[in-house]
């Protein structure tokens, strides 16, 4: 039997398994994220929210789907055909790809990539394509505009991504995800959000780069308060103009795959992904698998905290002006984050000896 | 092994069938996204080579913003295909010219790998162990025995950013500009002003800003 899993046919049906239970379990819990964030959204505003179907309406998600799925599809006359449908399909699948390199728990990971933080920023660059191809393929002055802006603003907020993430790397010393979350286990102040352990001088700068994370990955997500491509109440809806159906459907889903893997994200570099945060006495002498699973339990407890916070950025934030949100991308946070990334480069060389 | 054989197949086949295409594609927007999907394969070839680290640069680079500059100014031009065509046979010998020397160096190159053996064709300074990841040793010669080549290579970027600053930088008299520290800063006192109005009397009109 051991011999199977290393043949490459076992391999091949391992991988593909492993990839089938993240990308169910993923899709499932969206599906109730996405309730979770319309009854915070409607409890800030003192409204019920969606309540009628299944109990407390937890089954709205699948009511959607099924009602999306069954819709026609219309494809605009004008329209580049395989451009147009090929567009969503992209940016549910690249929002998809990125989760292959999380690590959910210690060894719950299906890449363990050296490089996964930029295979990170790598997909999540590309996330720009559908947006492009979605309003260029509709054949449409509106969707093309909308998708212009749209790619613009992306662009300009992953340049402070990157940025910040370079500031991580340089206190982990590793761009290999798993091995930022070992770096970071004990206590919680050895969390990079507060200067991670020997060098929590560094919570000055660290604490308000998460900040600044969070902010610039609503940007990057098109949430509200950044939400232009959309901004309901004053344009049209951007790129996706055209689209109906399970097209719009795939579009709607890799925005909020890209919005909780913005989140799975914060986690393992700013929160300490897995770890609790309090040495518990015993915790290693419980069996392999079930400090896994405690891991997993507390990594999701995590992403679900940073998923509210957006949730609540989208009802309380009123909504940014186009001129401003370039101006919030490229004077405050591009100089900020790379004073960071010196500042924390100098007490790399200068303060940590032997690093 | 059969897997890395079977990958290796896939991505050089993908990356020959998107190269030709780009230049066989009717529509300049099909072709550089089917540029897109060759840098794509060759950052997947990259991977099976061992180099991750510069698969993942060439996706973020290439495919994550030239391309996307790329497809911008190609999407926003209105090319007359008909007026390009013409030029075909114009350009053509030059171009057969390029593609010659292109082959005769690829097949050079070839024949030298097939007569010494790899190891002798690609003198990379080796990794200094089998643990120690790609980025660990680029970083390691990028900033010891080419630091200054590398520093180089940043200011010329840093110049060709301040020019094309230069070149497109207006500064239009006229437009009204957003002065967020100005807004910010405003107080009570600088913001309003307090009038006790005769009756009769208008409010006399204070200069505008």
């Amino acid at each position: 039997m051991q011999n199977f899993w290393t043949s490459p046919g076992g391999w091949t049906l391992l991988a593909v398994g492993q990839i089938l239970l993240v990308v169910v379990v993923l899709l499932v819990s969206i599906a109730f994220l996405l309730l979770a964030d319309r009854k915070i959204w409607a409890g800030v505003q003192m409204r019920k929210g969606p309540n009628v179907v299944g109990p407390f309406g937890l089954l709205q998600s699948f009511a959607d789907l099924i009602k999306f799925v069954l819709k026609e599809l219309v494809i605009p006359a004008g329209a580049d055909k395989v451009v147009f449908l090929l567009a969503p399909v992209i940016t549910v699948t690249l929002a998809l790809v990125g989760w292959a390199v999380i690590p959910f728990a210690p060894g719950w990971v299906i890449a363990n990539l050296n490089v996964g933080i930029l295979y990170l920023l790598a997909m999540s660059s590309l996330g720009v394509y559908g947006i492009i191809m979605g309003g260029w393929a509709s054949n449409s002055k509106y969707p093309f505009l909308g998708s212009l802006r749209s790619a613009a603003q992306m662009v300009s907020y992953e340049v402070s991504i990157g940025f910040i993430i370079v500031t991580v790397i340089l206190l982990a010393g590793t761009m290999n995800l798993s091995e930022i979350v070992t770096s970071q286990d004990g206590w919680f102040w050895n969390w990079y959000a507060f200067g991670g352990g020997d060098t929590w001088p560094l919570i000055v700068i660290m604490f308000p780069i998460m900040g600044m994370f969070f902010i610039s990955a609503l940007a990057e997500t098109n949430r509200p308060p950044f939400d232009l491509p959309e901004a309901e109440s004053e344009l049209v809806a951007g790129y996706q103009v055209e689209y109906s159906s399970t097209p719009y459907l795939l579009f709607m889903l890799g925005e909020y795959v890209s919005i909780v893997l913005m989140c799975a994200l914060i986690t393992v570099l700013f929160c300490g992904g897995w770890n609790i945060g309090i040495p518990i006495p015993g915790l290693d002498t419980l069996p392999p698998t079930l400090v896994s699973f405690i891991g997993f339990l507390v990594f999701s407890v995590k992403v679900v905290f940073w998923f509210f916070m957006i949730a609540m950025a989208k009802a309380i934030v009123p909504r940014y002006r186009y001129d401003q949100l370039m101006r919030l991308g490229w004077k405050v946070f591009l100089p900020m984050s790379l004073g960071a990334v010196v500042l924390v480069a100098a007490w790399r060389v200068f303060m940590t000896a032997g690093a | 092994m059969a897997l890395q054989a079977i990958a290796f197949y896939l991505m050089a086949a993908v990356t020959l069938i998107a190269g030709l295409s780009v230049i066989l594609a009717k529509h300049p927007v099909h072709s550089v996204l089917f540029l897109i999907t060759a840098f794509f394969s060759a950052a997947g070839l990259f991977v099976l080579m061992g180099a991750e680290f510069l698969a993942m640069l060439l996706i973020v680079v290439y495919v994550g913003a030239v391309a996307v500059l790329f497809l911008f100014v190609v999407m926003m031009l209105d090319v007359d295909f008909s007026a390009l065509r013409r030029g075909f046979a114009q350009y053509l010998p030059i171009g057969l010219v390029v593609a010659g020397v292109l082959a005769a160096e690829m097949v050079m190159v070839a024949v030298s790998v097939a007569t010494t053996g790899a190891a002798s064709a690609n003198a990379v300074p080796a990794a200094s162990g089998p643990d120690v990841s790609n980025v660990v040793t680029i970083g390691s010669v990028l900033y010891t025995d080419y630091v200054y080549v590398f520093q180089g290579a940043g200011l010329v970027l840093l110049v060709a950013m301040i020019g094309a600053i230069v070149l497109t930088l207006r500064h239009k008299p006229g437009v009204k500009r957003q002065n967020i520290g100005a807004q910010v800063g405003r107080t009570p006192k600088t913001g309003m002003r307090i009038v006790q109005i005769q009756s009769g009397a208008g409010v006399e009109e204070e200069a505008t800003r």
